[in-house]
């Protein structure tokens, strides 16, 4: 049996910043998961992946990653986009500079 | 040191205009990604968690004032103020933008520097001691040779499209420091008969399986060097594996097929490719020996560093751990430690390098180093010279007292930039560092090298860490596995496996608990972690680390 489908958010890094960006409900990219549509249907998932493949001008890598509802908007479920969400953990570089994030 | 000829600059040049040129496709939609990927790659540009990052090699690890102050204005123009350096003798820089590379490399070539074959399955920088030209323990200076090494490497056409990456390192000592073993050609300089030569190693590597190396030949005589060279990298060229990534690196060619038989394949080819090199060679090397003439060692008395020695006990301390023994007994050679506890291992702001450029320029020969283990040479100091080298260090948090010591700590940068990784290095690093600074307890451990990589391909060297510590992902939570008795040295092994790993908060103190049982086993305060793990072995690490498993055994 396939596994159950969990709720997903398209993700890529910018073309030309390289920075973590996530696909919104209104095809905008936001630098904020929070912001993310959070997908709930498998086929919808991949129509969404689609779109944001097509635009290779802007973004670069673009894949499905776990999330889940949080009380502003959809929250990471492994540590990896964790991280890609906040920036890293030795200096204040990365989101974490210009909108301060929750760090687990 | 070495000066870019006419045709270097020109060469660079034409590349870096070529690589801008990809650049503006890439951006104005002509190239697609996967067009643009293997492009960037081979001019060191990557794509990390976060953002871009830029790999520019510092060959051999070797750089003058005028490159670590370009390396400076590189992190401040266009970083966020501060460069990585690796263990391969790279730099990187974690925050470039796309727009911005073509101009960063630019300025590189300025000073005679390139990202080329930081990335790829190409060969990558030639790695050397960092002691090299300086070192008391040395036969000859490797670098003349690695430079040779890398202008033969630099868009070698036959070696372009390789089942893997190589990666070359070289030593000029039987004292190794430069962990030739773990590499996939080490080279050795020997002197025989009069005649300087190579001992010629193959097939180590660290990454999901450990080798290491073994030994392909006892002496390759300069003359012959790069033509026995060229035939082993085209014979694994050839029968290396292209099917499996994990199986394509040579240190797997060379356990499948087993050394007898690289040996005989590689002779063999040796013979049909020596012919090719008809002397243009040594007669480059031998030029390019001319750029790395010793310089003119001052003379003078070492009376003031003396009478600090006896007066300041801080600078007794930072002599006594991090200095080392120059080839002239006035001399030495000074390592700066970037790894103040706390700090990120390997990181330096623009302000420090450019401080480190100044004192390099003063009192050093103009001359740095960059070592694996990620700190900072000066490799010829007049010794009358180290008090006022080190009251400067004192003022920009660069005169920590602990190289060779537990906080001296090699660690890849991990889930914090790569994104390969599976769990963090950096903040495990910090927290260890500060834990035993906490303690007081540092300069007792004595030598003692951790070394930490954030997942299995093994950037942070773990396997020859004395206390080896590799991140991975357990279901989707950071976990620690923890080897003992690794060695990078001429004494080569690669660490046994402790047991179940840890968990993020329970690293630290599971290498506090080792850390204790080094100290109630050694038999005296002279006998390092090392020597202590060899003789008592494992079970007592292993009782320490793991006291339920005891108590349900018993």
């Amino acid at each position: 049996m396939a596994r159950a489908f969990t709720p997903k958010v398209v993700t890529a890094n910018d073309l030309l910043e390289g920075d973590v960006i996530y696909l919104t409900e209104d095809d905008r990219w936001s630098r904020e998961l929070s912001e993310a549509e959070l997908i709930t249907d498998e086929a919808h998932a991949q129509v969404r992946l689609l779109d944001a493949e097509r635009q290779v001008n802007r973004i670069v890598g673009a894949y499905l990653a776990d999330a889940v509802a949080g009380d502003n908007g959809p929250e990471p479920t492994h540590f990896r986009e964790d991280f890609r969400r906040t920036g890293p953990s030795n200096y204040a570089h990365g989101k974490q500079e210009t909108s301060p994030q929750p760090r687990a | 040191m070495y000066r870019y000829s006419e045709f270097d600059h020109d060469f660079l040049a034409e590349r870096n205009a070529q690589f801008r040129a990809q650049v503006e496709r890439r951006i104005d939609g002509s190239l697609t990604e996967d067009e643009f990927k293997p492009l960037r790659l081979m001019n060191g540009l990557y794509l990390q968690l976060h953002a871009y990052m830029l790999r520019v090699a510092i060959p051999y690890g070797t750089l003058s004032s005028a490159q670590m102050r370009q390396l400076a204005l590189l992190a401040e123009k266009w970083d966020k103020g501060y460069g990585h350096f690796t263990t391969r003798q790279n730099i990187q820089y974690n925050w470039p933008k796309l727009n911005d590379v073509p101009d960063m490399l630019d300025a590189l070539a300025e000073v005679g520097m390139h990202a080329i074959q930081t990335s790829g399955n190409t060969i990558r920088n030639v790695t050397a001691d960092h002691f090299a030209g300086a070192a008391a323990d040395e036969v000859a200076d490797p670098r003349p040779y690695a430079e040779l090494l890398r202008q033969w490497s630099t868009d070698h056409p036959e070696f372009q499209f390789m089942p893997r990456k190589f990666k070359i390192a070289i030593t000029g000592s039987e004292n190794d420091r430069a962990v030739i073993k773990a590499h996939d050609i080490g080279l050795q300089l020997v002197e025989r008969d009069g005649v300087l030569g190579a001992r010629v190693i193959v097939g180590g590597g660290l990454g999901r399986t450990p080798m290491i190396g073994k030994e392909l030949s006892e002496f390759v005589a300069f003359d012959d060097l790069l033509a026995y060279l060229e035939a082993t990298v085209s014979v694994w060229n050839q029968i290396g594996r292209r099917d499996n990534k994990y199986k394509a690196r040579i240190k797997i060619t060379v356990h499948e097929h087993g050394i007898d038989a690289i040996r005989a394949k590689v002779n063999e080819r040796f013979l049909q490719v020596r012919p090719q090199f008809k002397g243009a060679d040594m007669n480059l090397l031998e030029e390019i020996k001319g750029h790395f003439a010793p310089p003119a060692f001052r003379e003078g008395s070492v009376a003031s560093f003396e009478s600090a020695y006896t007066n300041d006990p801080v600078f007794r301390s930072w002599v006594d751990t991090n200095i080392a023994p120059h080839k002239n007994a006035d001399h030495a050679i000074v390592t700066i430690s970037i790894k103040k506890h706390g700090q990120t291992p390997g990181d330096a702001t623009a302000e420090q390098m450019r401080v480190m450029a100044d004192l390099a320029e003063e009192f050093a020969y103009d001359e740095l180093r960059i070592s694996h283990e990620q700190n900072v040479i000066l490799p010829h100091v007049h010794k009358s010279d180290l008090p006022a080298i080190h009251a400067k260090l004192k003022e920009y948090e660069l005169a920590t007292a602990n190289i060779g010591l537990i906080s001296d700590i090699i660690a890849c940068p991990g889930m914090d930039y790569c994104a390969l990784a599976t769990a963090r290095s950096i903040p495990v690093a910090q927290e260890i560092a500060t834990r035993f600074e906490d303690l007081k307890l540092e300069h007792d451990i004595g030598h003692l090298k951790i070394k930490i990589s954030g997942c299995i391909n093994a950037c942070g060297h773990h396997h020859v860490g004395h206390i080896g510590i590799l991140g991975l992902d357990r279901a989707g939570v950071e976990n620690y596995q923890i080897t003992l008795g690794g060695d990078g040295t001429e004494t080569a092994a690669v660490g046994d496996r402790t047991g179940p790993g840890f968990a993020y908060d329970e690293i630290v103190p599971a290498v506090e608990r080792i850390v204790n049982t080094y100290l109630e086993q050694r038999d005296n305060a002279e006998e390092t972690f090392l020597q202590t793990y060899r003789r008592v072995g494992m079970a007592p690490f292993k009782a320490a680390l793991y006291p339920e498993a005891q108590a349900n055994a018993a």
